[in-house]
């Protein structure tokens, strides 16, 4: 019987009776779920990366205006900015997460990561950790693998929907994902993959969701670059060792508590946060839908 | 609801933008109507309810949806351009958007669909990340993922048929990951879904459809 990704400790539990990587038990998870062969999982996981660095290619190549218009082509200003706040790499890592991201938005091709909201955080920073490392292709894969095992557990206890647990959910998710790739890729143990994902959801925690007009634009575009920044500093306290205090399996719970409490408006519903300020509304006026029927209470 | 999700729901699908619970899963769950139809519909009656009721537009939910009814898979670059296609095959269609039903997943989507021989509903979860879950079909409680084959049968509710059926499932090597049976009445119509993990033999399905109590019976293959 493969390891089911319900918890974290049981993960490393299973791993360490079995003796076998994080990244092996999520292949023999998949082969006896999905009866899949090991060789088209790594096929399929190419793939994949394939398509997220295509992504980022495409955001800086070709023109990027959404239909809303609040998309413009921010991607290319910030890779070619000859001003670097920190380093250029960096600046890489911003512009590639916005570069893949305004490539969902202007319904392009992506690779929904763990959702289509949060698809430029894995492409931003799994392309610069490789780049930066020298990583093989396998290596990323190995890592895109653990990320895989970290969503599934998150989706077992909390969710990766913003309409049912907020940005949180989305880009908390995916940076939890990121981060727990990049200390596995850099050669971190069990207990710090997932002391990165726990320190991950403890930054993230609480997002709402209030995309503007419902578009997944604004902030939704930024937030996968803030994500993929999120993810780094995260993996760079736990790859030292630093403990999250909070094990990862209670900041997802804690997650799920919070996705519970939260209230409706801040569910990518458009009508809480960021989408109901003025500015805000004057744009949700010209796209979005006002013929709504509200039906009578059914109890 | 049904199995354990895929790596590659988790990194995947690859699809086209902007959301995965408005177009990717929105895509599936028309491409499951057409299964259940058995062919692209000629009419369409499409209702958003909740979250998506106000955003639908906005996130492309509308071509999303028309795009499954033409059967284009979630990665299928025409998806932006469906409403185009929907005209070139002869789909004409309606949108509708319910704000409060408080019943439904937060992400729900109700298609009723007409083709020249037949007509069917279907009320569609998407659950995220692509992830949906199929959870009325012509009104009976359903209850699957499409990520396994599924066989919904439709029968009249007989003693022992759901054993029956789950053993002729099984006499075909068949293993069942879920089943869901509902019923309009007692001794009325009733509807019993099974999600496999394997393909079932054409002659099968034929043998179960020929059985006096059965109405109907409909086959899924997964649906990517």
């Amino acid at each position: 019987m493969a390891y089911l990704f319900e918890t974290f400790k049981g993960w490393n539990a299973y791993c360490t009776k079995k003796n076998c990587s994080l990244a092996e038990s999520v292949i023999e998870y998949e082969v006896s779920q999905k009866g899949s062969l090991e060789t088209d999982i790594y096929q399929g996981i190419a793939k994949a990366y394939g398509v997220m660095k295509e992504a980022v290619e495409t955001g800086f190549t070709q023109d990027m205006t959404s239909n809303s218009g609040m998309i413009s082509n921010g991607a290319k200003k910030v890779y070619h900015y000859d001003k670097p706040v920190l380093s250029k790499e960096f600046q890489n890592l911003i512009a590639r997460a916005l570069s893949a991201k305004e490539v969902n938005s202007c319904m392009g091709r992506v690779v929904a990561a763990p959702t289509a909201g949060a698809s430029g955080i894995l492409p931003g920073v799994l392309y610069t950790l490789q780049e930066l490392h020298k990583l093989t292709d396998k290596e990323v894969y190995d890592g895109m693998l653990v990320a895989a095992g970290i969503a599934l557990i998150i989706a077992h206890t909390s969710s990766l929907a913003g309409a049912v647990g907020g940005c949180q959910a989305e880009t908390g998710s995916a940076a939890a994902m990121a981060a727990g790739a990049i200390v596995y890729c850099l050669g971190g143990d069990n207990n710090q993959v997932f002391n990165a994902v726990g320190i991950t959801i403890q930054c993230m925690l609480g997002l709402v969701c209030d995309p503007v007009a419902g578009l997944v634009e604004i902030p939704c575009v930024v937030r996968n670059a803030s994500a993929a920044a999120i993810a780094n500093s995260s993996a760079q306290i736990a790859l030292a060792g630093l403990d999250a205090v909070i094990p990862a399996d209670e900041c997802v719970e804690a997650m799920a508590e919070v996705a519970e409490s939260m209230e409706t408006r801040y569910k990518e519903t458009a009508l809480g946060g960021l989408a109901a300020t003025k500015t805000g509304k004057r744009i949700s006026k010209r796209v979005l839908i006002q013929d709504i029927d509200i039906l009578p209470d059914q109890d | 609801m049904g199995d354990k999700s895929s790596v590659f729901d988790m990194i995947g699908p690859i699809m086209i933008g902007p959301s995965s619970s408005h177009t990717a899963g929105v895509v599936k769950i028309g491409r499951a109507a057409v299964g259940l139809l058995g062919s692209i519909p000629i009419k369409a009656e499409i209702t958003f309810y909740n979250s998506f009721a106000r955003t639908y537009e906005g996130h492309g939910s509308d071509r999303a949806i028309i795009a499954g009814l033409l059967n284009l898979k979630t990665d299928d670059e025409h998806i932006k351009t469906s409403f185009d296609a929907a005209k070139e095959k002869g789909l004409t269609y309606s949108f509708r958007s319910v704000g409060n039903a408080s019943t439904f997943h937060p992400n729900t989507v109700s298609v009723k669909i007409w083709s020249k021989e037949r007509q069917c509903t279907l009320v569609g979860e998407s659950k995220g990340g692509g992830v949906i879950n199929i959870a009325e079909v012509d009104e009976f409680k359903a209850g699957f993922s499409t990520s396994l084959v599924t066989l919904i049968i439709k029968a009249h509710d007989i003693k022992g048929s759901i054993s029956f059926i789950s053993n002729v499932i099984s006499q075909d090597g068949g293993n069942i990951a879920t089943m869901s049976v509902s019923r309009k009445g007692k001794n009325d119509l009733a509807c019993q879904v099974f999600e496999m993990d394997s393909a079932l033999k054409t002659t099968t399905i034929d043998y179960i459809n020929s059985l006096d109590w059965v109405i109907e019976t409909i086959y899924l293959p997964v649906i990517d």
